[in-house]
């Protein structure tokens, strides 16, 4: 869904551009509170895994097949702001290398793809995310809806910039339901392989999952069961008169 | 960690032809202000002007001048254009769902505002995407990583860049291995049960990706890294590659010009 240069009037694609600009600069922000120092070299290999992975082919149903997109896939993973940050990227070396997308277009497809998408699957994330139970499957489920709705609603806002500053006099509406329709069915095979990569990265190294981390309990080191002949450990302040059994609280 | 290089054809070295041609040599950041500015000038063409084809035809003459300057092969640029497809599809609608007045067509009822505008988005898309093609095949990723520098991107993101770069084609190595790994037990992507087996390899392409990163930052951190990214010395540019690199937005703003003067 890369805009190519030409489809959107001057005005819209600066006015775009300066709206992505502020985006990316408020990311770069962002990234360093999620990424600390570590933020070029963090956000540059989970760009290159976006980038790789959007080159994956998935079997959608009759014979078709899909790839990912990956915005919010992204986001649960690593981060919204340095999901942002990947997005962004991926889509310049798209551009600059690939002639896939716009030069001039780069700021609207920023827009698109790297906030809008982000911040939708992000925000309807972690809403869902407060709502359901704090479960493996409530978080799938969040983030595979998520997903779901990031790719229409980029779509539906490039129909409104299309309406605002298009090339062509088509009715928004005809566009928007055309454009609309296909994007569901894109969104549903997003949140299909969204979920299905979530769920494999949280059986492996839950750690990783930024968005999971609510999941995670703060383990307490638990101490051994003590054996009945063994004297109490001296730290451990317990009253004479109590049996050598008693449980120990876990400090 | 061998492996990874001149794997699959897709990756991000693939596009930079080799060259020694006075394309070849002009520096990085004025080429990117002219291929940018050279897009801007096409898409500032008006679309319902009667002289617009006229400008794409000077337009593409344009761009055929440089590729042949910078001795690049038809078949290349040619290339580069696949991915323009889609768009294609989507231009090719609009004489159809466009309103305003009808022309007929070959016996279809289009409308005369769509063919209009389908007809200047195919051709604006296109030289755009030639003019990238032609950015990309003259100037190696590493040089635009550097023009992107000098014209004052945040130093962030283009080390960001940099590190996406450098570490794209290994981990598209890494996904290349895996598929060939899947397929010489038998797999074959065929129903969308095949996202029990896709969805754990691309999870663990993530891992993989992710845990290099840390790795990278730590070798970094132990060369003494401070999040900055010694440059080499600056060259200095003089007022004659500049005027050789912007050679081209110019000579397409004088078709525009002309353009809008005598049609």
């Amino acid at each position: 869904m890369h805009v190519p240069d030409g489809y959107l009037d001057a005005a819209t694609t600066a006015g775009t551009a300066a709206v992505a600009a502020a985006g990316v600069a408020l990311a770069l922000r962002g990234a360093r509170r999620e990424l600390d120092e570590r933020t070029a070299p963090m956000a540059g290999l989970t760009a290159a895994f976006v980038f790789a992975v959007q080159m994956m082919n998935f079997p959608v149903a009759y014979g078709t097949s899909g790839h990912l997109i990956g915005g919010a896939l992204t986001a649960v993973l690593v981060g919204p702001w340095t999901a942002a940050l990947c997005m962004t990227v991926v889509l310049m070396v798209q551009a600059l290398v690939f002639a896939d997308g716009g030069l001039t277009a780069l700021g609207t497809n920023v827009g698109l793809m790297g906030l809008v998408a982000v911040g939708v699957g992000y925000g309807a994330f972690r809403l869902l995310r407060a709502l359901l139970p704090a479960t493996r499957t409530g978080l799938l489920a969040a983030a595979g809806v998520g997903a779901f709705l990031s790719v229409p609603a980029a779509a539906l806002v490039f129909v409104g910039l299309f309406g605002l500053g298009g090339v062509a006099d088509v009715s928004v509406a005809s566009v928007a339901a055309a454009m609309g329709g296909v994007h569901l069915l894109i969104g549903l095979g997003e949140a299909a392989i969204s979920v299905a990569v979530l769920g494999a990265v949280l059986a492996v190294r839950p750690d990783l999952v930024r968005g999971a981390r609510h999941l995670q309990r703060a383990t307490a080191l638990a101490p051994r069961p003590e054996s009945a002949g063994r004297p109490v450990a001296p730290n451990t302040v317990a009253p004479v008169s109590a049996p050598t059994s008693a449980p120990v609280d876990a400090r | 960690m061998g492996a990874g290089h001149g794997t699959g054809g897709g990756g991000i070295s693939a596009m930079y032809v080799p060259g020694h041609s006075p394309v070849h040599r002009l520096e990085p950041h004025t080429k990117l202000v002219a291929v940018l500015a050279f897009a801007l000038v096409v898409v500032l063409t008006p679309v319902h002007a009667g002289w617009a084809p006229a400008a794409y035809v000077g337009f593409l003459l344009l761009l055929l001048g440089v590729a042949a300057l910078a001795r690049i092969r038809p078949g290349r640029i040619v290339r580069g254009l696949v991915v323009e497809v889609p768009f294609v599809l989507f231009a090719a609608l609009l004489p159809f769902v466009s309103r305003g007045p009808r022309v007929e067509v070959l016996g279809l009822s289009l409308s005369e505002n769509g063919l209009a505008a389908g007809g200047s988005i195919l051709a604006k898309a296109t030289l755009s995407v030639l003019a990238a093609t032609l950015l990309a095949a003259t100037t190696d990723p590493r040089a635009l990583l550097r023009g992107l520098d000098r014209l004052r991107l945040p130093s962030v993101l283009v080390q960001i860049l940099t590190f996406m770069i450098r570490y794209a084609d290994v981990v598209g190595g890494e996904l290349a291995r895996m598929k060939v790994a899947r397929e010489s037990r038998g797999f074959r992507a065929r129903r969308v049960g095949a996202l029990k087996v896709l969805g754990p390899a691309a999870g663990s392409l993530f891992i993989r990706s992710y845990e290099r990163g840390e790795r990278v930052h730590l070798a970094m951190l132990s060369r003494g890294y401070t999040g900055r990214l010694p440059t080499g010395p600056v060259a200095v540019v003089g007022g004659r590659s500049w005027a050789a690199a912007l050679s081209l937005p110019l000579a397409a703003g004088a078709v525009l010009a002309a353009g809008s003067l005598l049609g």
